[in-house]
């Protein structure tokens, strides 16, 4: 990776002198079809987000679909969801990933048996993994109420109880995604040099401050790309809730992406347009910033 | 010159790329020349739509031998929808197409994409109420098929044998069963917010009572004169949050699916299920063929014992879009002919257990029906009877469902739900592009 960005930065600054060594033919294929299917969308999405459109005709409105979707109750629960549901999740993948990781490269018996039962949650279906827990987390029928009630908890309404269905989702998420995470906090445990450990067993370190002071800080890499994916992931989740709960009960469980996607299937085109609008300008304002922060991290290190 | 020319080559291949693209999807069923025509129907996926059409498919092979009908189904709901507006809108709609009369038909734009049918013979045949939700200003576009069905209270003829009640006229005796309901300890009321769509029933069957009280409701409400958060129609709101909050609802309301309501019913653990009559007795038909003697219905109670009808929807249409020509248009004509007939309700009665009377002249509920519509007999035979808002105004929001199970469950109250739904009315007005919003 290094190498590469090595031998394209002189060429970077070359291009202007000397003559691509390409002949012009040869980027209109790739231009086509970047033109068509992605500046032309774009470009009309942004002309229809200002229209009230249908299959059959298109009224310019102006900034009426704007106000009308920042006036919209749902937006305000959907934005605060969508925070909530991408911190949670975010939060719990980097330690529960890290302990995972910890304990998935110390020396256990059938350790790579056990981490491809942690990864396996990853390579299922979304869909596959939302309806299984919807049944497994029903309030009378389901699994998990039937087995605490065996040792006399009365369990909530996992997905129907307003003050827990994203909770519950979002713990879902985590046992579905905490694989990956795992998996790269193992490559950057693994990535830290012996020497470490051997001059702090001299030393006399405590098996807490081993952990403390050498793997924690030293698998700061393996953190902050866990973090940027899962945040990531959790700001525009969508599959998992929607088949969990749609959204409900009612509206408690709406994030963003759900709140568009209903607009859109209300026949509210222009409304939903400029919803997906707005939410490219706040995923940019979000990974913006934090991709140039990373960056400067990057150079520095 | 080498390079000039892949240029020109790429340019035309990627230009035969594009034409291709455009003109590749084309079609429809030809006429073949031995005089047999082959009808292709887009309908939906539910399993009573489904026994229908196949009723349909078996007996006109007997009436027709040269048309062959086929089905090509959607799914039900908002999905559904956007597929019948996007196959329309591209002249894509295959022969003919089953689908919702009233405001979900409006929608359609069908002066502009479905053939005009007011010149049939039939057309004269067919209820008021029905013409009305399937036609507009300059037109007629459709035959019905099954027969119209309310939305009011199921309720188990059992339970209220066995305690001794009588149907409520007014919603404080109707409160009152079911305070005597709850003491015997079965649920007064069964709710199943699994299906979304099955709680707004409070709402949608009140609407006989909104316009019993204020005749030009419908009318006032389109204009943008008056709205749910106000008297009358805000009351089917208020009743809902006063069920949650008397603890009248079956204890996994949050949960239960609309299989599990109508399963309550018919095995009289719940008493009352607000629901449309025309799937419950689709429901008893298929699953519960006993009982269809222990399930009746009466119309959701207001305030005023001098006002109680039935709210009253009207079948869904079939109709022939504007890209249906030649032979296949008069076989598809001849087709809806036989449908608007008696032979044609007669087969479509006996595909499916239907939920009220036809809306077809000369057309005859069998003898044997279930009481769940002959309790609703007298309700037509009296004229109190109205039609549901969808077919008398073209909004209707779409968000009605989430924010009734919200005020069922004691999420939001009755006045900040309805508040809520004019919000939602008024997105959907402003779409539809109506004077006065």
């Amino acid at each position: 990776m290094s190498t590469a960005t090595k031998t394209i930065a002189p060429r970077k600054r070359e291009r202007s002198r000397i003559k691509s060594p390409y002949p012009t033919w040869f980027y209109i294929p790739a231009g086509v079809f970047y033109l068509v299917l992605f500046l032309v969308p774009t470009g009309a999405s942004l002309y229809f987000a200002l229209t009230r459109w249908s299959i059959f005709d298109v009224e310019f409105i102006g900034i009426d679909n704007f106000v009308q979707f920042f006036q919209e109750p749902s937006l305000v629960k959907g934005f605060v969801n969508t925070f909530f549901y991408a911190f949670v999740t975010s939060g719990l993948k980097v330690v529960l990933g890290l302990l995972l990781g910890v304990l998935l490269t110390s020396q256990i018996i059938a350790r790579g048996f056990l981490r491809s039962v942690v990864f396996f949650p990853v390579l299922v279906s979304t869909i596959g993994v939302g309806v299984t827990f919807k049944v497994l987390l029903d309030p009378f029928d389901g699994l998990l109420n039937g087995a605490l009630a065996t040792i006399g908890i009365e369990g909530p309404g996992w997905l129907t109880d307003p003050a827990w269905a994203l909770f519950s989702v979002a713990l879902v998420d985590v046992w579905k995604g905490v694989g990956l995470a795992t998996l790269i906090y193992i490559a950057g445990i693994v990535a830290i040099p012996q020497e470490y450990y051997e001059a702090a067993r001299v030393d006399g370190a405590s098996g807490f401050q081993n952990f403390r002071f050498i793997t924690l800080p030293l698998s700061r890499p393996a953190t902050v790309t866990v973090i940027i994916l899962s945040l990531i992931g959790g700001l525009r989740s969508f599959d998992l809730i929607w088949t969990m709960t749609r959204g409900g009960p009612g509206f408690t469980s709406d994030v963003i992406a759900s709140v568009i996607y209903k607009q859109y299937q209300a026949g509210f085109y222009g409304l939903s347009t400029a919803g997906n609008v707005v939410l490219i300008v706040v995923v940019a304002a979000i990974v913006v910033p934090v991709s140039i922060w990373l960056n400067r991290k990057g150079a520095e290190a | 010159m080498r390079s000039q020319r892949s240029t020109r080559l790429a340019i035309a291949a990627g230009a035969v790329a594009l034409a291709l693209g455009a003109t590749g999807c084309s079609g429809g069923s030809g006429d073949a020349d031995d005089g047999s025509v082959e009808l292709s129907i887009y309908i939906d996926s539910t399993e009573s739509s489904v026994a229908i059409f196949d009723g349909i498919i078996e007996a006109y092979k007997d009436v027709e031998p040269d048309v062959t009908i086929t089905t090509e189904t959607h799914p039900a709901g908002g999905e559904g929808d956007n597929l019948v507006k996007t196959r329309l809108a591209t002249g894509e709609m295959n022969d003919l197409f089953f689908y919702n009369s009233g405001s979900l038909f409006q929608a359609l734009n069908p002066d502009q994409t479905l053939v005009d049918l007011s010149d049939e013979d039939w057309a004269g045949s067919l209820l008021d109420d029905f013409v009305t939700t399937v036609s507009t200003d300059s037109g007629l576009y459709g035959a019905p098929v099954g027969a119209s069905f309310a939305g009011a209270v199921t309720y188990s003829k059992t339970v209220y044998a066995d305690l001794g009640l009588e149907i409520p006229t007014t919603w404080d005796e109707f409160m009152a069963n079911n305070e005597t309901i709850k003491a015997a300890g079965i649920d007064p009321i069964a709710q199943t917010y699994g299906d979304t769509w099955t709680s707004q029933l409070f709402v949608l069957g009140d609407f006989y009572n909104v316009s019993a009280a204020d005749p030009d409701w419908a009318q006032k409400f389109t204009d943008n004169e008056t709205r749910f958060a106000e008297e009358p129609a805000v009351a089917g709101f208020e009743h809902q949050q006063e069920a949650f909050d008397a603890g009248y609802f079956n204890e996994d309301f949050a949960s239960a699916t609309y299989d599990d309501g109508v399963r309550m019913i018919v095995e009289g653990t719940a008493a009352h299920y607000p629901m449309l009559t025309g799937n419950v007795a689709s429901a008893i038909g298929a699953n519960y063929p006993d009982a269809d003697q222990t399930v009746g219905v009466f119309p959701l109670p207001s305030d005023d014992a001098a006002n109680n009808g039935l709210t009253v929807w009207m079948p869904n249409g079939l109709y022939i879009p504007k890209g249906t020509e030649g032979e296949t248009l008069e076989a598809a004509k001849d087709l809806l002919e036989w449908i608007a007939s008696p032979a044609g309700c007669d087969v479509i009665g006996a595909s499916s257990t239907l939920g009220g009377p036809y809306v077809v002249d000369g057309c005859e509920l069998p003898d044997d029906v279930p009481a769940i519509v002959s309790d609703m007999q007298p309700y037509f035979d009296e004229g109190r009877t109205g039609l549901a808002l969808e077919f008398v105004s073209p909004v209707k929001g779409p968000a009605l469902e989430q924010i009734t199970v919200e005020v069922g469950s004691g999420i939001r109250d009755a006045q900040d739900g309805a508040a809520l739904y004019d919000e939602d009315v008024k997105k959907q007005a402003q779409q539809l592009g109506l004077e006065g919003w």
